[in-house]
């Protein structure tokens, strides 16, 4: 186990090492001077060889790729051209939101496509199947910015005066506050001290926040406007992973100990969860870890439509006002998330395949 | 029920009578529900975007001011369902320049089919090498280009792509080599897993003892062996580049105004979904049924050459 696992982590670290790489050379090969680039076109000369210095611009390459490194590694993103402020601050204060979103839509994914997955299986070419492979086939192929602002006109416009009216922007109503969870609790925590950044982060998860301060009406109003970005952006996980589950099923089921089982008089509900779920598992694991890059990817797009100030929003406005230091630290830490996570996916073998830890 | 298997075993025998793989994939698909529907609505649209003049009643960029009595944003009215016959019929209306949507969207059949061909067919090429020698060549080389790779799968796909348009520019050229280069590690990882596959049989080694040189032998004899799962990732990769054509397009990184681009259409309208939804309905919907047909057509291709899933 601790030697699977040792490997895992090793074998992620030159992983890692190409993203920074990857990003790297991207940065460097922005189109004309590094530093107007990075600080904007007004630098002037003089700021321009403070830059330099100060970011090593001057060394050769390799020792510029090593000092970058070490930025990243000690969290400095650079300052943001538009905002002139730390990268890292921006992130920090935004990442919250694209993490509710992202949590929530995996979470609908996955709880609606997998028992969808495993009953298309079990049914096979009944009529849940087949609408559920048309479901399937259908969501992996829609524009997931084309379904949101779909699902906008629908519930905010046609279905005005309606119980299932839905807003189609913002976080929260106008009038409702989330009240951080420190402050309701009177603890007492310095501004913009480190301390603080850590505290709000878990704040601005407003479904987070509210319910462990239990405030029930901030908490269903940021459901509700939850509900519609977090449909659209998981639809094409849903498809996916119900799709992964029901082919992951059909090879166990055609194994010969499923079989043995119900010879044996099982009945068919544990023959299906226990002797055919568990195995089919590890595939549909894989993918669901594979779909946190689409999840970040589709943020960028949700988070558009929908108004909702997250990461993929910032980095669609930062695309769009060439602001690189963002784009570029933002793509870092997409990627290592995502990298991450698939560490954990793999870790997370060991338990749902004891056999892997003789490996 | 021996009467089924009876008739497999019989159905089998005629497999190896005509033993032509490619004739057998064709059989095999032709009895594939899913490839059948994909396979026809692709040759469908196929047909639109060769027609897409006559089809089109307008020129995709001409802005139609001064021309007609049209107002911008115009519902889409079609005469025969009760739209007046004294107003111009533009069947899905027109956007907010004052164009035919219903012509722009028959065009932009032509520019999707255009990105998810040149797109993938740019991926293929080079995954091709770069699996190809990785496979053969094997040792450091290989690790190298297949721990590269890896590195480009560990992003996002749409994100290192949005990444890469930042830094070349934006525009419809750049978008595509975008979305080719992050896709060319798929490509790669089929080919190299078929020369690895194939690398060590005897009619490699005689081939090689018949004084093939290496170009020969990976070129004649290793790589035909990748182009049955090739088809198969190519299909679904045009499938995928085209929604990421599109979706970087909507985000103003790709194709530029007034390319009759659909996710071009859907971003410059998306503001007036609350006043005029058909102007983001319409071409979504189009590139919901294109991607489909890909997906269609490459699942039930994976279905038709993958032995393992044959019943």
């Amino acid at each position: 186990m601790i030697q699977y696992a040792t490997r895992r982590i090793l074998l992620s670290i030159p992983v890692i090492f190409g993203i920074l790489l990857v990003t790297f050379v991207l940065a460097r090969s922005i189109p004309g001077d590094p530093c107007k680039a990075m600080l904007g076109e007004k630098a002037t000369a003089e700021v321009c060889e403070r830059f330099s210095r100060e970011h090593g611009l001057d060394k050769p390459i390799p020792i510029q790729f090593l000092i970058y490194m070490g930025e990243i590694a000690s969290g400095d993103f650079g300052e943001s051209i538009r905002f002139s402020r730390p990268v890292t601050i921006i992130l920090i204060e935004r990442l919250p939101t694209t993490i509710e979103l992202g949590a929530t839509a995996l979470i609908l994914a996955v709880l609606i496509g997998i028992p969808l997955g495993v009953i298309s299986a079990v049914k096979r070419n009944s009529a849940v199947d087949v609408v559920t492979m048309i479901g399937a086939n259908t969501g992996v192929s829609m524009p997931v910015y084309w379904l949101g602002l779909m699902l906008a006109y629908a519930f905010a416009l046609l279905l005005k005066d309606t119980p299932f009216w839905l807003p189609p922007a913002g976080r929260l109503s106008a009038g409702f506050v989330a009240k951080p969870f420190y402050e309701v609790f009177g603890w007492y925590v310095v501004p913009e001290s480190g301390m603080y950044h850590f505290l709000e982060f878990f704040a601005n998860m407003f479904i987070f926040n509210s319910i462990i301060t239990g405030d029930w009406k901030v908490l269903g109003d940021a459901i509700k406007h939850l509900i519609l970005p977090a449909v659209a952006l998981s639809t094409i996980p849903l498809a996916i992973i119900a799709r992964m589950t029901r082919s992951s099923m059909l090879e166990v089921l055609r194994q010969d100990y499923i079989r043995t089982a119900r010879a044996k008089g099982l009945i068919e509900r544990l023959v299906i969860l226990q002797h055919a779920f568990r195995n089919a598992l590890l595939p549909i694991a894989t993918i669901i870890g594979l779909q946190v890059g689409i999840l970040f990817s589709g943020a960028v797009l949700t988070e558009t439509i929908f108004g909702l100030a997250g990461v993929g929003r910032m980095l669609f406005e930062a695309i769009t006002a060439r602001d690189f230091p963002i784009v570029q630290a933002f793509t870092v830490v997409i990627a290592i998330i995502y990298v991450f996570i698939n560490l954990l996916v793999d870790l997370s073998y060991v338990f749902i395949d004891p056999r892997i830890r003789l490996d | 029920m021996p009467a089924t298997s009876e008739s497999s075993n019989n159905e089998q025998q005629r497999d190896y009578r005509s033993n032509s793989l490619i004739r057998l994939t064709l059989r095999n698909l032709l009895r594939q529900r899913s490839a059948l529907i994909g396979g026809g609505i692709l040759l469908a649209l196929l047909l639109v975007a060769i027609l897409a003049p006559v089809i089109a009643p307008f020129d995709p960029e001409l802005v139609l001011i001064g021309l007609e009595d049209i107002k911008k944003r115009s519902d889409p009215c079609i005469h025969l369902l009760g739209c007046p016959e004294d107003q111009p019929q533009h069947i899905l209306g027109t956007d907010g320049n004052v164009r035919d949507v219903f012509s722009r969207v028959i065009y932009g059949t032509r520019v999707s089919l255009f990105i998810g061909f040149t797109t993938v067919g740019f991926a293929i090429i080079v995954g091709t090498i770069l699996g190809a020698v990785g496979g053969y060549v094997g040792g450091g080389v290989d690790n190298l280009i297949m721990r590269f790779m890896d590195v480009l799968l560990a992003f996002p796909s749409l994100l290192l792509a949005i990444a890469i348009v930042t830094v070349i520019g934006r525009g419809l050229q750049n978008a595509l080599l975008a979305i080719a280069i992050v896709t060319i590690p798929v490509y790669a990882r089929v080919v190299r897993a078929s020369v690895l596959s194939v690398k060590e049989q005897e009619y490699v080694a005689a081939s090689l003892a018949l004084g093939g040189s290496h170009f020969h032998i990976l070129f004649l004899r290793i790589l035909p062996n990748a182009i049955p799962p090739l088809i198969v990732q190519g299909t679904l990769g045009i499938a995928t580049a085209i929604l990421d054509a599109a979706a970087l397009s909507f985000l103003g990184l790709g194709a530029q105004p007034p390319t009759p681009e659909w996710g071009t259409m859907l971003g410059s309208e998306r503001n007036q979904v609350f006043t005029a939804p058909h102007l983001v309905f319409f071409p979504g919907l189009a590139i919901m049924i294109t991607v489909l047909a890909f997906n269609l057509l490459g699942d039930g291709l994976r279905d038709a050459i993958d032995p393992r899933l044959k019943q």
